[in-house]
């Protein structure tokens, strides 16, 4: 269990670090560090499929955020936004918390199968019959390819217009035709 | 994007074979080990993502362009949506495990099993991987053109000061 | 106690994104909510003691081939990790598209700074 808050703490002051300091380039490897810890704490909860996803989700997403902040100007800018909307923001946020914190204390205990407290589950059918109707060794892709499969449908959807949303925008046809008709 | 030395070259050639060896391994294992499509088309992407670093953009375009790229995304949806349309005619609902219940059952535990879960697998890593590719590649090519905007030039001395 | 420490990360996150400037800075905040709650779900998943969910062959029953009861009362919830699959992976193109409008708005404005970009009215 210590390894846990050991791996949380890394994360917290990671994330601390890479929202105050003013440098975009430190912020970017701060968010790789956050990235890096997840992956572990991922591992150590017995899910190795989220943490192969996770690691290499996190090596693109860094190449990603690189290429846009790199070649810039890395202006610095200065202070924050005006003071009364700060100060909303942040009341705001602290209500939030402490509206979470009660939620929190609701919970059962971490580490508590809380799957098992409910008998007609859908999580206990998938363990006891996944091999016997789907035939594949590992239940999370039986769950994500046959039991659920209108989920990973969506999903591919759902992708598939991100992609085509961001190709559409670093077009750079559009300018050519719209100033060709001004010659 | 240009390339670098003759010593990352070499070794990026090499390794790409070898990243591009390991994510088709997890797609193909995907119902019997930790992995999946998901993950294994992230690293097929990353693969080609290395090759841009160490070659340069234009290495990569000449042999991967654009177009092909896309293509083969659509190829990837198409072919996941086939199968769960074949599911509805040869098995009876939509997205039914035909190959399991029906014609293949095959061995628990080995590479042969689980129906059309594999052929899924498949599916959506092309798709996974030939959709990354393209959105990095077209983050690469993409050259902000800052002389036909709207800004005058004591805007763009304001910006450079620093604090 | 975890649970708490992972909502403190949601926090900062949602802070992140409120309160700062800079156009790369909110994606950022974007990230880290994003990264706090898929921990989130894969915690609440978990048995003290378990194993992964992945069928080997020292937990088939030798003579008929089913799913040994050892198995079953030590295997973490499946479920969870199947949502925050598909979820980590959206994460990436939504990613995507959020520098491809930061890059654009730099090419045609020249700054990431968003209090700026609102003076100007091409």
């Amino acid at each position: 269990m210590a390894v846990f808050y050991i791996l949380l703490l890394f994360m917290i002051i990671a994330a601390i670090i890479a929202v105050e300091t003013s440098d975009l380039l430190s912020s970017v490897i701060c968010v790789g560090a956050i990235g890096f810890g997840g992956s572990l704490m991922f591992l150590f909860l017995r899910a190795p499929d989220i943490a192969i996803t996770q690691i290499v989700v996190e090596v693109l997403g860094l190449i990603i955020l690189l290429r846009a902040t790199i070649s810039r100007d890395l202006t610095f800018i200065t202070g924050d936004r005006e003071f009364f909307g700060t100060v909303v923001s942040v009341v705001i946020i602290l209500v939030i918390c402490l509206a979470g914190i009660k939620v929190v204390e609701t919970l059962p205990d971490f580490g508590s199968a809380i799957f098992t407290k409910v008998p007609e589950a859908a999580s206990q059918t998938y363990i006891s019959e996944g091999l016997a109707k789907t035939g594949a060794a590992n239940l999370v892709a039986s769950v994500i390819l046959d039991f659920r499969a209108y989920d990973t449908l969506g999903e591919a959807t759902v992708l598939f217009t991100s992609i085509i949303g961001a190709t559409v925008i670093l077009r750079k046809k559009a300018k050519k035709m719209v100033e060709d008709p001004d010659e | 994007m240009k390339g670098m030395t003759v010593v990352v070259k070499t070794i990026a050639s090499w390794v790409k074979v070898l990243i591009f060896l390991f994510g088709i391994y997890i797609i193909i294992f995907g119902h019997l080990t930790p992995g999946g499509g998901f993950a294994g088309g992230v690293i097929l992407a990353s693969s080609y993502v290395l090759l841009m670093l160490a070659f340069g953009r234009e290495f990569v375009e000449e042999n991967l362009p654009l177009p092909l790229a896309s293509k083969l995304d659509c190829v990837g949806a198409f072919l996941f949506a086939l199968i769960a349309v074949l599911g509805l005619v040869l098995g009876g609902s939509f997205f039914v495990n035909f190959l399991y219940q029906k014609y293949l059952p095959g061995q628990a535990l080995n590479l042969i099993s689980a129906g059309t879960i594999p052929l899924s697998n498949i599916a959506i890593g092309l798709k996974v991987g030939a959709s990354l590719f393209l959105v990095i590649l077209s983050l690469s090519m993409f050259k902000p053109d800052l002389s036909g905007t709207e800004k005058d030039s004591s805007f763009v001395v304001n910006t450079t000061e620093k604090e | 106690m975890p649970y708490a420490l992972c909502f403190l990360l949601f926090m900062i996150g949602l802070y992140c994104a409120v309160v700062k400037k800079n156009m790369v800075k909110i994606v950022i905040g974007i990230m880290v909510m994003e990264y706090a709650v898929n921990l989130f779900l894969i915690m609440l998943g978990y048995r003290t003691g378990g194993t992964a969910p992945i069928v080997d062959k020292t937990y088939l029953e030798s003579g008929t081939g089913q799913i040994a009861a050892s198995f079953i009362n030590t295997s973490v919830d499946p479920l969870p990790q199947a949502l925050v699959l598909t979820a980590i992976v959206i994460s990436l193109g939504s990613l995507a598209l959020m520098i491809s409008i930061c890059t654009r708005t730099y090419g045609k404005y020249g700054t990431f700074d968003i209090t700026e970009i609102r003076r100007l009215k091409g």
